[in-house]
């Protein structure tokens, strides 16, 4: 019964954020949509977290930490390199159509991601 | 000391795990809303890196054993090798640079099903649609991780571009492999622990993933991309699933949304169905058809020199720059840059036609055009530039052929025939800038190129763009 019910929620999450997504990527326009795929990419590496909780067993073998590892780095690399790439790109298409740039400063986009 | 347990009990209570999960996905949501405009893109972006962050230390949080060396050296070498790719990479490879990274994602989930698999004994014990959505997403995270490297490897030249395949028994190939990879997947999920079978299972995805993606030519190359982000997007969500984990689902659905939503772009703009994309071999097939018909012209080509198209500029009051793949690989975005700089100076106004389909992935020509700091708002979409082709004196197309060719709505027989075309022989007159007179990807002769208003500037995008600033100096 309880396991049901996870499911049921989780297929219930599943569909709602596929209706979301259509209606929010939707918006975005031709121009952008190549910064749009890079983001959307770097959310795929979210898979991470599968990684992250897995190693937090008890009983993974020698075999199993070093698939994880790798799991770990490549989403990591997912993750990182997505959001500095598309901050790249998409500074770049900031700065053109507003002549005063009144760009952020902060800096805090290369800390992203890396930090945890 | 007594605080300290409570305070622990609190971090790793499941439901306050599950209220950062549902902030990070809500920080996605709202970060991708704001991709819907330039100016509130960076923010967007930054917004969900924050989504993230929040996501993977709710995840840290949640642990009961140690391990933090082994997840400190995953993390610190995805970093060390992910910052330095994402800072050096050239805006022209960033099609490739995003199949990379694509790649990697669908990496990760297999491997994770793979620990999920080792770690259960083979899923004993375990719930069966667990086990049904961890099988699916090794299927689909494999085709994807290996689809992702060919296309990468076919982007970066390391692989020819042209189109590999077995022919007519691809569709075959394609089918058995994956008709195996789900029958493993289905006798595993009816209580088969042997890991040979689920090994079995990740090379028929892997073999899949090959198969699919090596008969795609060069410019079918924007499908594929969004098509495996859909792919890894799906995979992600139904990692979620398996380990009940909100954010994980929430964040793949919606890139798999967002990936099938362009795919399905791509593929209206180039009006062709995505099965048939996949079945592969376009840049084959079509060259065969069109130089049949190439016959027909008999009309003659003219060309013409960088002087005289610096003449044709300046003394235009409205041009339209077309670019193409043919600018991006001539690196000529810069030059282009300067090009209008020059235009505009002598009172010409000058903007630029995007076809959906123009580079290697969507939008990818307006990156360039960014870094060469051409203004947001002189970049036109399709629909926009059709309606001012007709007050246009000078059209320029640089390095772009099929998404030009009038064929396209003029006849029936041609194999692009019906793909929407930007109309440039609606304008005044055109000049095209190409390297020779070769065909494009789909290996298809344009008649643009023969009509009466059309000269052709024969060399390399860059250098004839550098030479018509030079001729304009001198006028």
């Amino acid at each position: 019964m309880i396991i049901a019910s996870t499911l049921t929620t989780n297929l219930a999450i599943l569909v709602l954020a596929g209706f979301i997504g259509f209606v929010v990527i939707s918006k975005v326009p031709n121009t952008l949509h190549t910064p749009l795929m890079s983001g959307t990419n770097a959310i795929h590496g979210i898979v991470l977290l599968g990684g992250l909780l897995i190693v937090g067993l008890s009983g993974n073998g020698t075999f199993n930490k070093v698939i994880l590892v790798i799991a770990i780095a490549f989403g990591t690399i997912n993750v990182v390199g997505g959001f500095l790439v598309t901050d790249r790109m998409l500074e770049m298409f900031k700065t053109k159509p507003k002549p005063p740039p009144a760009r952020s400063g902060k800096g805090d986009e290369d800390g992203k991601g890396k930090a945890p | 000391m007594s605080a300290a347990p409570l305070a622990t009990t609190f971090l790793q209570d499941p439901s306050f795990l599950d209220v950062l999960y549902i902030i990070a996905f809500a920080l996605f949501i709202q970060g991708l809303r704001g991709l819907s405009g330039p100016t509130t893109a960076v923010r967007g972006n930054r917004i969900a890196a924050v989504g993230m962050l929040i996501a993977v230390a709710a995840t840290l949080l949640n642990r009961n054993e140690g391990n933090w060396g082994l997840i400190a050296l995953g993390i610190a070498l995805g970093t060390a090798v992910g910052v330095p790719a994402a800072r050096q990479v050239k805006m022209t490879a960033m099609p490739q640079m995003v199949a990379l990274f694509n790649g990697v994602g669908g990496g990760a989930v297999f491997l994770i099903s793979w620990s999920e698999f080792r770690l259960t004994h083979g899923y004993t014990g375990t719930a069966t649609y667990i086990t049904i959505f961890s099988l699916f997403a090794a299927i689909v995270g494999s085709v994807s991780f290996w689809g992702s490297n060919i296309a990468f490897g076919k982007l970066q030249e390391i692989i020819p571009g042209r189109p590999i395949s077995f022919g007519s028994a691809q569709q075959v190939v394609n089918g058995v492999l994956l008709v195996l990879a789900v029958a493993a997947a289905v006798y595993i999920a009816t209580g088969e622990h042997s890991q040979g079978i689920f090994i079995g299972m990740l090379v028929c995805a892997a073999l899949l993933g090959n198969a699919v993606v090596l008969p795609i030519g060069g410019a079918d190359m924007p499908v594929v991309i969004s098509m495996l982000n859909a792919f890894t997007g799906l995979s992600a969500a139904a990692t979620g699933i398996a380990l009940n984990n909100p954010a994980l689902i929430v964040a793949g659905m919606i890139v798999g949304a967002s990936g099938s939503i362009l795919t399905n772009l791509m593929a209206v703009a180039m009006n062709r169905s995505i099965p048939a994309i996949i079945a592969g071999g376009f840049g084959g097939g079509g060259a065969v058809e069109g130089a049949s018909g190439a016959g027909e012209h008999a009309g003659t080509v003219r060309s013409t020199t960088a002087a005289d198209a610096a003449i044709q500029l300046a003394y235009a009051n409205r041009v339209m720059i077309v670019p193409g793949y043919g600018m991006a690989v001539a690196q000529a975005q810069h030059a282009v840059r300067e090009l209008t700089k020059a235009l505009e100076a002598r009172q010409v106004e000058v903007s630029f036609a995007i076809h959906p389909v123009a580079g290697r992935m969507p939008g990818h020509m307006n990156v360039l055009l960014a870094e060469a700091d051409v203004p947001y708002d002189q970049l036109e979409e399709m629909e926009e530039a059709n309606q001012e082709f007709g007050r246009t004196d000078v059209s320029l197309v640089i390095g772009a052929n099929d998404v030009t060719n009038p064929a396209a709505k003029n006849t029936p027989s041609s194999p692009i025939y019906g793909m929407p075309i930007l109309e440039v022989s609606e304008s005044h007159s055109v000049i095209v800038i190409k390297r020779s007179m070769n065909p494009g990807f789909a290996g298809i002769e344009n008649e643009l190129y023969y009509e009466p208003e059309t000269t052709m500037l024969f060399g390399d995008a860059k250098t004839a763009v550098s030479e018509i600033t030079a001729e304009l100096a001198n006028i």
